[in-house]
């Protein structure tokens, strides 16, 4: 049996597959990342992992950018049968905000070092110079987004959250395949 | 130890250099406290995609000689106080003070003392001396100019470059250049 690229009816392809885990770890290891950097001692330190931060931001961006255009060049598989009605309406709704926290968050954080007032470039892993967005630098400006930024991480982590329990849920207590989908792709046959 | 000299005022009077030459070579010869007053230590720090920061060194100490017999045996002695580091910026004066840079509470000073100091035009030296800072010290060269010759001051435009990594200073290189671009006017004071 060979395993699809593409999603089917029933199945998420690998593609869908490798991107959610990839960017599931990634998304969490900023939140992780973010909140350690800002309350570390050492300065230094903190100066390093902020420029991290910000290169994994990045990536994270572009993999998004990625898995958005992928997605709607593909159906989505429909839940199996088994899951009731409120949730049925619940996990798009449920799916689409984590779609919007993953491109608000990089944008967010972008937003913020742009109109610093400390003007730190951005250098992705030490590679090239990414612009800043062309938004006013001001003291009031980066208050706004740093605000912007921190409501955003963690009430997409909150979600985040709640979507894994959910997914939990389906396997431990309905033991259906809506967790196991997002790990074995879809073959051929289905 | 004895500070000692720089000795280019003798060079620019004995080559009866107009502007100077007032000034009888006996008068530059002597040594000079740096007075803050008249003196300014700036810096520039290139950054990745154009433009840089400047920042000034607000408290500094130290003496220039000059030996009006052998310009070999002229000296400087400079100690900066890091904690008087100003970029207009209140959030990376801190940051430069604290252990990522300066480390300026076990650090508090940073020191040149001047080794050689070798003509090389009518009003141009080069200085090479003894940089100490975070600890670690290093050879380095700055270029001076006489910029200015009174009787009771003596003035020099003074430019260089130091290598920060080499003082456990690399923090933020490659987005800031490791390279730091000095400019101090130095203004001497007989006595
Ligand atoms: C999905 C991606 C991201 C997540 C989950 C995330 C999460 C976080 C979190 C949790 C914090 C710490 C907030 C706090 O507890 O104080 C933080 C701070 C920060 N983030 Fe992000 N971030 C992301 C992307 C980015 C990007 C792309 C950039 C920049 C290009 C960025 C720049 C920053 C900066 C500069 C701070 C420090 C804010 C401050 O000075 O208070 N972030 N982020
Ligand atoms: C860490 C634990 C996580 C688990 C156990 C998990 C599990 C799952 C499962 C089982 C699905 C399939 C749902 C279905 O079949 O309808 C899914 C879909 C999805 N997950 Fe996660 N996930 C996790 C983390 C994340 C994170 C961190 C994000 C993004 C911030 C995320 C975003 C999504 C999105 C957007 C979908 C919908 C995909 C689509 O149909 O377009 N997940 N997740």
């Amino acid at each position: 049996m060979q395993s699809s690229i593409t999603n089917t009816a029933t199945r998420y392809g690998w593609a869908m597959i490798l991107l959610h885990w990839l960017i599931g770890v990634i998304f969490i290891g900023q939140f992780v990342l973010g909140f350690v950097m800002m309350r570390i001692e050492s300065q230094r330190t903190a100066f390093e992992l902020i420029q991290l931060h910000k290169s994994f931001g990045f990536l994270l961006l572009g993999l998004i950018i990625l898995r958005v255009a992928w997605r709607l060049g593909n159906q989505a598989p429909a839940l199996p049968p088994s899951v009731g009605a409120l949730e049925r309406r619940a996990a798009p709704l449920a799916h689409f905000a984590l779609y919007a926290f993953q491109i608000a968050l990089p944008l967010s954080g972008w937003a913020l070092v742009s109109v610093s007032t400390l003007e730190i470039p951005t250098m992705p892993f030490n590679q090239f110079v990414m612009p800043d967005l062309p938004l006013a630098e001001s003291d009031a400006a980066e208050s706004f987004w740093t605000a912007a930024h921190w409501y955003l991480a963690y009430a997409g982590i909150a979600l985040v959250a709640l979507h894994a329990a959910a997914a939990l849920r389906h396997h431990f207590l309905l033991r259906d395949n809506v967790f196991k989908r997002m790990i074995t792709p879809s073959s051929g046959g289905e | 130890m004895k500070p000692r000299i720089l000795g280019l005022a003798a060079f620019a009077a004995c080559l009866a250099m107009p502007v100077y030459a007032a000034v009888a070579l006996s008068d530059a010869a002597g040594s000079y406290t740096i007075s803050p007053s008249g003196s300014s230590i700036r810096f520039t720090i290139g950054k990745a995609g154009g433009g840089g920061f400047d920042g000034a060194f607000g408290r500094f100490k130290g003496t220039i000689r000059i030996d009006n017999s052998d310009v070999g045996r002229s000296r400087v002695d400079l100690t900066i106080y890091p904690e008087s580091v100003g970029t207009g910026q209140g959030r990376i004066d801190s940051f430069l003070r604290s252990d990522a840079v300066f480390d300026s509470a076990n650090n508090p000073e940073i020191q040149f003392r001047s080794t050689s100091v070798t003509r090389t035009g009518d009003t141009t030296a080069l200085v090479t001396g003894r940089l100490t800072a975070r600890g670690k010290t290093f050879s380095e060269k700055f270029s001076a100019e006489l910029d200015g010759l009174k009787s009771g001051t003596i003035k020099f435009h003074v430019t260089g470059k130091v290598l920060r990594s080499r003082y456990g200073m690399d923090v933020g290189t490659p987005l800031y250049s490791n390279v730091v671009d000095f400019d101090m006017t130095l203004m001497g004071k007989r006595g």
